[in-house]
């Protein structure tokens, strides 16, 4: 295989006309049908709270409290999927393809239906309707109906008495399958038009094609003093969580259906379900048990959980699908990898002139959420550095390999380690230090980014004071002598996002209080908690509200029953979205609460204040009660005591098809040092120290926060040197176990020394924004650009194996440019 | 379908459970599938990931790689085994009050592999912490806030008077 660089791909004509400079063409894809209706079309308001606290200051928020959920998990009572057994629980198995590409003859699933033990048998062709999460490419199916796309596509699935006799039924079932060629390269994929992957795909293999221009670059780079021109590639990796997939249904007597999962989506889950199974969506209940990690890793409708509701309903027995950790590297959804060729200038006195980028993205065998990936790969580089002028082109393709999706950073963690190392380069040509750079190009707050991006809040350069301070860096940057070194990276990232994934009116998270006699108030949310602490942010926000203790306020969370709508753990939008509904719906109870005990009292009700578990008068501090009290004397006053809150985004974004792609009501901001040291005898790289400094606006919780930082700085730490998600030349997954695909251990790790800048939104719940993602993404850059410190090569070719730093530490040696391999490949 | 049933008499957590299971089980299955003990976790079930660790006659063990045939005559604590009627293990609250549970998936095991260590050395340096928590694969964390919840709990032990015992 001879890869193409993305610029040669360019060769052959656009599949579709390259989208036009702002302001641009009307969207042409079909109006889904809940769009269609104009009396619908009636938007949810954004509502704002404000930075400030509910009373006279901060009781409960940015104090560093335990979780909510903390001390269940930490003594193993703590319930997660694979933990739920059901009376009469059946075991389900997934029979997969063994071949990257082929067409599907003939199943035969008799024998298997014979076995003692098996209770029922699926195919594609039971549950042949498409679902995408992304409803403008909806090309899955549960199972394969004439097709498989890679090696681990499910074919059938089993349910039966035990995991055993499962697994005994699938040997039984018979496939025949005819071959097709199989396409493992991206641009092999990009070029071939005799191999498609997705018949009836209007653009061969080509997933999404994004261009988009704003200023000019060509103008800019002429303008430019130092430009700086290569290639990058980011592998593919994987989110690896403890717990794998999981999933267990039940199809009761009162014909309801009822999914527990392990999944980020569960509400997106809900509606694949009810088209999937074509069964009513009130009919199906959805719980997202407690789970076990994610990353963007359960962001999908798999496989497993429509499997399980078709194989219950079958059986009127309740199923349970686990996933091994084999299955759960094939069910994917990593990080994309990215061909990706940059190009950047910089004017003498250090301000960044323009960027162009030709990026092909590897999106394996599903558009999962690729058409988003391939907006983000382009549209969230253009902060925290000002940009005059920017042009990206990303192609997404279709290749025979385990489908890519979101991960933690989604779409933005590969050329943000480009543009990053390039803006190092420029410093370095330019004889200005890679922090001042930045500095220079710092765009501050209350601004637009050259994509019409709104910037509100912007601790940027507070964070690059943060991480210069912490690694001393003056007076170690260049001065470590060989074999040592320090980088510098900077990002930002998205707190949730204008695009809903369908597009809808309605809010994009929502929360219900309902406060009982006994003075406990129970939040209900949708949102997702993944282990990152929404639960307890959600009861943070709601104790802080009605000047509680944190212990009075229970959370009942993301069961379809239960719960207002939220649309899930991704792009870092819970505590942003879910934060804010809890402080409408509890700033509704407030309010009232204050109005009776006033009225009772005989005295205005902003005289009332609620804090420390008591409602007493601001003027008079000897009339006080406890809260349970006012509850019960709200309640006599008005009514029932309960609210629900929601969240909308303001209209955001560009003016041009994918504006809204991207647009976030707020953004955060990171600045990582790394230090490196490198062994220039065999390769072998050491990391003792990450620097990560993160403005998340304010910290609604320290604690959490710096787990979040810590974590995405670990987890880019195990991008750069350790992880690869890769197939050998049949398709098969190089290394499908935790033992091979190596995640880093408690020895493997740096020292992360997390910091926090709070620059407080206006927007955010008392002004905080997103601590998610964005951390990880400097880490990469941070440590390739230290790698430059201290031993003077560039590496772009992630992952930087001790073969790749030997290869450049010998080109460089021998005076070439410098690039890390001959030919790109590695391993 | 179901092979011989093997009558075990096992001793887990201060008692003796007798366990109807397949020989070929692992300690694993039977804590999870026969006795509901589902705090200990199975993320790879091949000896990866860690999140299946108990401890055996004190010292940490996988035990998913285990049968349970092997842990009759010794003692087996889980993570339930740690909360006793005085309350929790002091790691089960450090661990909480320094934010070391994420997702919480691989704690269970965490937690242990660290009882183990502070069992043998009550006052474990950090690198010695590391090197005991080496097996035990955390997705979350970046270790950063477990060290410190294990290091916690050593200043405590060290605070209640006891000494190494190495």
């Amino acid at each position: 295989m001879n890869p193409r660089t993305p610029k040669d791909a360019k060769a052959p004509p656009p599949a579709k006309s390259p989208e036009p400079k702002a302001p641009a063409k009307p969207d042409k894809q079909a109006v889904p049908a809940d769009r269609a209706d104009p009396l619908q079309h009636v938007r949810s308001p954004n509502r704002i709270f404000g930075p400030d606290p509910p009373g006279q200051r901060f009781e409960v928020i940015g104090k560093r409290l335990r979780k909510v959920d903390a001390a269940a998990k930490a003594t193993g009572e703590a319930v997660y999927t694979d933990d739920i057994a059901l009376p009469g629980m059946l075991h389900g198995k997934t029979l997969r393809s063994p071949y990257a590409h082929a067409r599907i003859k003939k199943i035969d699933t008799s024998k298997a239906e014979a076995l003692e033990g098996v209770y029922g048998v699926v195919t594609g062709a039971e549950m042949p309707t498409r679902f995408g999460v992304i409803p403008w490419t909806p090309d899955e199916t549960a199972l394969a109906v004439d097709k498989v796309r890679f090696v681990g596509d499910p074919v059938a699935a089993v349910a039966a008495v035990d995991e055993e006799t499962a697994l005994r039924a699938l040997d039984l079932i018979e496939v025949d399958y005819e071959l097709l060629p199989a396409l493992f390269d991206p641009a092999e994929a990009l070029r071939r038009k005799d191999v498609v992957i997705h018949e009836g795909n209007k653009h061969g293999n080509i997933t999404k094609e994004v261009t988009l221009e704003f200023g000019d670059v060509e103008k800019a780079f002429a303008a430019s003093d130092f430009l700086v021109e290569d290639d990058y590639e980011f592998h593919g990796t994987a989110h690896a969580p403890i717990e794998t997939h999981v999933a267990v249904a039940r199809y009761g007597a009162d014909d309801v259906l009822t999914l527990w999962s392990a999944t980020q989506i569960p509400h997106y889950v809900h509606r694949a379900l009810a088209s999937v199974l074509g069964i009513p969506a009130p009919r199906i209940r959805v719980i997202q048990p407690n789970l076990g990690g994610a990353f963007g890793g359960k962001s999908d409708p798999f496989s497993l959980e429509f499997c399980a509701c078709k194989l219950a309903m079958k059986t009127r027995r309740p199923v349970k699908f686990l996933y091994t950790r084999e299955e759960e590297f094939y069910a994917h959804r990593g990080r994309h990898p990215m061909r990706m060729h940059f190009k950047s200038g910089l004017t003498r006195d250090g301000k960044l002139t323009g960027v162009q980028s030709e990026i092909l993205i590897d999106g394996g065998a599903y558009s999962s959420f690729g058409l988003v990936t391939t907006y983000y790969s382009g549209q969230l580089l253009t902060g925290p550095h000002t940009m005059p002028n920017y042009k990206f082109h990303s192609t997404r393709v279709f290749t025979n390999k385990p489908p890519c999706g979101p991960k933690r950073g989604h779409g933005s963690v590969q050329p943000r380690f480009a543009l990053e190392i390039q803006l190092d380069r420029l410093a370095v040509l330019a004889g200005i230090d890679p922090i001042e750079v930045r500095r220079r190009n710092f765009q501050g707050s209350n601004t637009t980014t050259v994509n019409g991006q709104r910037i509100t809040s912007n601790g940027f350069d507070q964070c690059l004071d943060q991480v210069e301070a912490a690694s001393r860096w003056k007076t170690r940057h260049g001065k470590l002598g060989r074999g040592r070194g320090l980088g510098c990276a900077g990002s930002m990232y998205i707190s949730g996002t204008n695009y809903c994934v369908y597009p809808n009116d309605m809010p994009q998270a929502g929360v219900q209080i309902k406060v009982d006699r006994s003075g406990l108030v129970t939040v209900f949310s949708g949102a997702s908690d993944i282990g990152q602490g929404s639960n307890s942010v959600v009861a943070y926000i709601v104790a802080e509200e009605l000047g509680m203790s944190v212990d009075d306020v229970r959370v009942v969370a993301a069961d379809s029953d239960l719960c207002p709508v939220d649309l899930g753990a991704y792009s870092s939008r819970i505590t942003f979205m879910v934060g804010n509904a809890a402080i409408h719906a509890a700033r509704k109870i407030r309010d009232q609460v204050k109005e009776a005990v006033a009225q009772a009292w005989g005295i205005e009700p902003k005289r009332v204040a609620l804090a420390g578990g008591y409602v007493f008068d601001l003027d008079d501090r000897d009339k006080s009660m406890e809260t349970a009290k006012a509850f019960h004397l709200t309640e006599a006053r008005f009514e029932t005591l309960g609210a629900t809150g929601s969240y909308n985004t303001p209209n955001l974004g560009g003016a041009y098809r994918g504006g809204t792609i991207g647009a976030s009501p707020a953004y955060s901001f990171t600045a990582c040092v790394a230090e490196v040291a490198v062994d220039e005898e065999t390769g072998e790289i050491q990391v003792p120290h990450v620097w990560t400094s993160h403005d998340c606006g304010r910290a609604l919780n320290p604690i959490l926060v710096e787990g979040q930082i810590e974590g995405s700085a670990y987890m880019g730490f195990g991008e750069v040197f350790l992880e690869d998600h890769d197939v050998n030349r049949m398709g098969l997954h190089a290394r499908p176990n935790l033992l091979d695909y190596t995640i880093p251990t408690s020895l493997d790790c740096p020292e992360f020394h997390a910091s926090i800048v709070e620059s407080l939104d206006p927007e955010g719940p008392y002004g905080a924004k997103e601590a998610g993602e964005g951390p990880l993404h400097p880490t990469i850059p941070a440590i390739a650009n230290a790698i430059f410190d201290a031993c003077g090569i560039w590496l772009t070719k992630l992952p930087f194996t001790p073969a790749k730093v030997l290869a450049a530490l010998a080109t460089a040696r021998a005076n070439l440019p410098a690039r890390p391999s001959p030919n790109g490949k590695a391993r | 379908m179901s092979p011989d049933l093997n009558v075990l008499v096992l001793h887990i957590n201060g008692a003796d459970l007798s366990v109807a299971a397949p020989a070929h089980w692992t300690l694993l299955e039977v804590l999870r599938y026969r006795l509901g003990l589902t705090g200990s976790k199975q993320g790879c079930d091949k000896g990866d990931c860690g999140a299946c660790t108990v401890m055996l006659d004190g010292k940490a063990r996988l035990s998913c790689i285990t049968l349970a045939a092997d842990a009759v005559g010794h003692e087996v604590t889980t993570i339930e085994g740690l909360v006793t009627k005085d309350g929790l293990d002091d790691l089960q609250k450090t661990f909480d009050e320094c934010g070391a549970l994420q997702c919480g998936f691989c704690q269970p095991g965490m937690i242990l592999a660290a009882r183990a260590c502070l069992d043998r050395r009550p006052d474990a340096t950090r690198d010695e912490i590391k090197e005991a928590l080496g097996s035990n694969l955390c997705r979350c964390t970046g270790y950063t806030k477990i060290f410190e919840a294990v290091e916690r709990a050593t200043r405590r032990g060290k605070a209640a008077g006891l000494g190494s015992r190495a």
